[in-house]
């Protein structure tokens, strides 16, 4: 059953691989990088990696519920809006400050996807794939459907004021919202990982490998896999809101379910069941539309598609599973110089 | 009652569509094992050719045939040259390039034959059985046409020696290899089977939906839907299903008033998973009994 | 000396990067049963499934003369060598007589199969009694003797069987080597047989190996092997 779903995904837990110590040296030197890269580049490509950031946790998210949980989704883009829409309905209708909306989302993006979860917790593979899908095609309409109109702004949706840098600091409005998502990143992405090394994330992780073994040790499967349906939610809702103060605007059309399979190919891209691919995967989401569009106006669909079968060959496993076995072929070599 | 019965009988022309997809749908699921979600722009596609086969004057029906057989072949390509390489490949890898598949499919055939909308000639004519706006004869032409494919489908999945292999290699790879079954071939035969039905799903539902790249998004959808709901390894419940979704859609589209219009798919598709949850494996599906 | 069914030399075996098997050199016997014992993990299985091309492997095998090595697991099926998987792999969702039919899927000889499918009935006539059945409801000692029966319907030159003894009450495994013996003397099937249950292998067999973590440790007729002391106190509970 794992096979099926995370090819040869580590089942070592996040932090167990060799070379720890390069590991924590790799993620200062990338932090690092991070947070010197804003002064360096121009405002609009600042922007872009804000979003390829908001991108990383929605698919950290859908990967906690896909990769490390067993739980197919294809309606993750539904928590995105409902997140999206908590900021904007904060900020817009209760003029409350932009960073109040983070929290606030995610809580209400996990009691939906707790409540979600408890009955989807019956449906297996392809049967819970459908499910989730008719979440995704559902939720445009019903964020334009009348009764919520006087909330949702309807099909013209929400524009939202951008936050300027707090403290007056030297920092363009751009570069501000670009350390703030860094951070909210960077605490997410540590409690993601604590939370998989945890009695509650082996718990996660074993319900995806051997569901008979961990009911019989006693493991309550309805309830970790609707809790984690509700994380799972929380971190996409957190990004929904995110991305919301990012871009400035909520509307329907941007939360339909071609959103949801972006993040799904995002995640496998990135790595079933590797926190540190869904980077790679939140940068693909963004930049390969944009660059199959380049390349021809006319057949992007058809780049697009041609790039992603590429991708697929060089890397059946992610970028994450494609890192794992060259580092396995180094190691291996080093050991035969030893 | 009239009213009802009158939106059960257009439910029941729709549902053919989306038997018709069904169809097609569980056929690919009997070879593969899983679901392609590819199969509705590959009708599609299939269905432009034979709309540019008619352009160029061929008669109908032999541009009907000549699509089926491109359709088998091209269905066959395709699982030699994008799949097979990719039999180590974990499964959701599969899913993600099934999605690239679709991207270039739908981009492609608007390249190609740009995203106006075409009307697509039907062998059957268009005169209204029953009275007015309910079922047409081409409607009542596509449901006999979906009835024949299952009864051949029937018949060779339950009584032929290659139906048979078929349904192993879905079922146990391995062991339809140690009794000497080439996997590889079955394989192939199975996509382009399901090619060729979505093909002629295609060609039939062309006429009612109009003919444009983006025809069969939520007929793809329906159709998942009814096959999942018939039970995924039974092409009768497919059908089955097919019908019970279109007459559902049109039920809820007329009687419930506030919602009806905007969230049909929607209520279409929450009813279906409320089957799911009381009989996870579709209505007609043989629940596989395994003893751990 | 009989002629030779079946020959390997210098087999090695890998999953992904793991070695299992280092160099092993065996021959399997015409009309005889060849056992191949050993412990857990000693890498019985993986010689079979090296065998027939179903996990990454080196070195030669002949098969009747004809090397068979690098072919694929279809094709080496159908140069009439049958193997026995371990866990059955018996297509559990389709019927006792469908599995019968799948077995005989790369012959053409419709009247051929039929009496077959009769004479296997014979074998084993709890088989009979649930011809309609889905094999997967079928209890572990009547889906083992599914499998073999399926097998049977290749007309198999060479039957792999590994592990039949598996997960099978005692009385249960005595019926079905008593059947295995009847296919030995009644049919002069060469059988090379892979077993945990050292007992009733050497019981069946002409010649034995024993084999640990990969190497061939012993080699010999059956009765010796069954007579040496360090096998009798490791194997047979001596």
């Amino acid at each position: 059953m794992r096979d099926r779903i995370a090819g040869n995904a580590s089942t070592a837990l996040p932090g167990a691989m060799p070379f720890a110590n390069l590991r924590g040296a790799l993620i200062a030197m990338v932090l690092l990088l991070a947070i010197l890269l804003p002064f360096a580049v121009k405002n609009f490509f600042v922007f872009q990696l804000t979003l390829a950031m908001v991108y990383a946790i929605a698919i950290l998210g859908l990967n906690l519920l896909t990769g490390f949980n067993g739980q197919f989704s294809l309606g993750h883009s539904a928590f995105f809006a409902i997140g999206a829409y908590t900021a904007a309905i904060m900020m817009e209708h209760f003029a409350i400050a932009y960073y109040w909306t983070l929290p606030v989302a995610g809580v209400v993006c996990l009691i939906f996807g707790f409540l979600f979860g408890l009955p989807a917790s019956r449906l297996e593979g392809i049967y819970l794939a459908l499910a989730t899908f008719s979440l995704a095609i559902a939720t445009p309409q019903i964020l334009k459907s009348t009764p919520l109109e006087g909330w949702t702004g309807g099909v013209q949706g929400i524009v939202i004021i951008k936050p300027d840098a707090p403290f007056a600091l030297p920092l363009s409005s751009d570069q501000w919202l670009y350390y703030f998502t860094l951070a909210a990143l960077v605490v997410l992405f540590a409690c993601a990982a604590n939370l998989l090394n945890s009695r509650t994330g082996r718990a996660i992780i074993a319900i995806r490998d051997n569901p008979i073994a961990a009911r019989s040790m006693g493991i309550d499967i309805a309830f970790y896999k609707a809790l984690t349906f509700g994380v799972s939610a929380l971190y996409t809702g957190v990004a929904g809101a995110l991305g919301a103060i990012v871009i400035q605007f909520v509307a329907p059309d941007s939360f339909t379910f071609v959103l949801a399979i972006g993040l799904f190919v995002g995640l496998v891209v990135g790595g079933v069941g590797s926190i540190a691919g869904t980077l790679f995967g939140g940068l693909f989401v963004l930049f390969v539309p944009n660059i199959a569009e380049q390349i021809s106006k006319g057949l992007a669909g058809a780049v697009y598609g041609v790039i992603l079968i590429l991708v697929i060959y060089l890397m059946p496993s992610g970028a994450a599973g494609l890192l794992r076995l060259i580092t396995k072929k180094l190691a291996r070599a080093l050991a035969r110089q030893n | 009652m009239e009213l009802f019965l009158h939106q059960v009988l257009a439910g029941l022309a729709t549902g053919g569509i989306y038997a018709c997809m069904a169809l097609a749908i569980v056929m690919i699921y009997q070879a593969i094992d899983h679901l392609n979600f590819a199969q509705g722009e590959m009708a599609m596609f299939s269905t432009f050719i034979a709309w540019q086969l008619l352009q160029w004057g061929m008669p109908y029906w032999v541009a009907f045939f000549l699509t089926i057989a491109i359709s088998f072949i091209a269905g066959v390509m395709i699982e030699r040259i994008v799949f097979k390489p990719l039999k180590n490949a974990p499964v959701l890898s599969h899913l993600v390039v099934f999605i690239a598949l679709f991207a270039i499919l739908n981009s492609l055939a608007g390249f190609i034959w740009d995203f106006g909308i075409k009307s697509f000639p039907t062998p059957f004519g268009t005169r209204a059985l029953f009275g007015q706006g309910l079922m047409s004869t081409h409607d009542a032409g596509m449901i006999a046409i979906t009835l024949i494919m299952l009864v051949l489908l029937f018949i060779f999945f339950r009584y032929t020696r290659v139906g048979l292999a078929m349904r192993a290699t879905a079922a146990n790879p391995d062991s339809a290899r140690l009794v000497g079954i080439r996997v590889g071939w079955m394989i192939a035969l199975g996509w382009g089977m399901a090619a060729a039905i979505g093909a002629i799903a295609g060609m039939l539902i062309a006429p009612v939906v109009f003919l444009e790249p983006n025809m069969m998004l939520s007929i793809l959808l329906y159709g998942f839907a009814a096959a999942v709901v018939g039970g995924l390894n039974s092409p009768f419940g497919a059908v089955v299903g097919g019908f019970g979704v279109g007459v559902i859609e049109n039920l809820a589209g007329t009687f419930i008033p506030y919602l009806g219009r905007e969230l049909k798919l929607t209520i279409a598709l929450a009813l279906i998973i409320a089957v799911l949850t009381v009989r996870p494996s579709g209505l007609f599906g043989r629940i596989a009994i395994t003893r751990v | 000396m009989t002629a030779t069914r079946l020959s390997a030399r210098n087999l090695c075996a890998f999953y992904g990067e793991t070695q299992v098997l280092h160099g092993l050199d065996f021959d399997v016997r015409e009309g005889g049963v060849t056992a191949f014992l050993g412990a857990n993990g000693a890498g019985k299985t993986s010689t079979l499934r090296a065998l027939c091309g179903m996990i990454r492997s080196t070195g030669e095998v002949t098969f009747a003369g004809v090397p068979i090595f690098g072919r694929a697991t279809e094709d080496i099926a159908r140069l009439g060598i049958a193997h026995v998987p371990e866990g059955r792999g018996t297509f559990s969702r389709m019927t006792v007589e469908e599995n019968l039919h799948l077995g005989a899927m790369t012959r053409s000889d419709r009247a051929g199969i039929a009496s077959d499918i009769e004479r296997v009935h014979g074998y084993f006539p709890k088989l009979g009694e649930r011809r309609r059945q889905q094999a997967g409801t079928l209890s572990g000692g009547e889906q083992q003797m599914l499998a073999i029966a399926r097998a049977l319907m290749l007309r198999p030159r060479l039957l792999l069987l590994d592990e039949p003894s598996f997960g099978l009450a005692p009385m249960m495994v005595e019926e079905v080597f008593t059947i295995l013996r009847k296919l030995k003397e009644e049919e002069g099937v060469s059988m090379l047989l892979v077993e945990q249950n050292a007992t009733v292998a050497l019981a069946l067999a002409d010649h034995a190996y024993l084999l640990e973590t990969g190497q061939l440790v012993m080699s010999g007729p059956a009765r010796d092997i069954g007579r040496d002391e360090n096998v009798q106190r490791a194997y047979l509970g001596y």
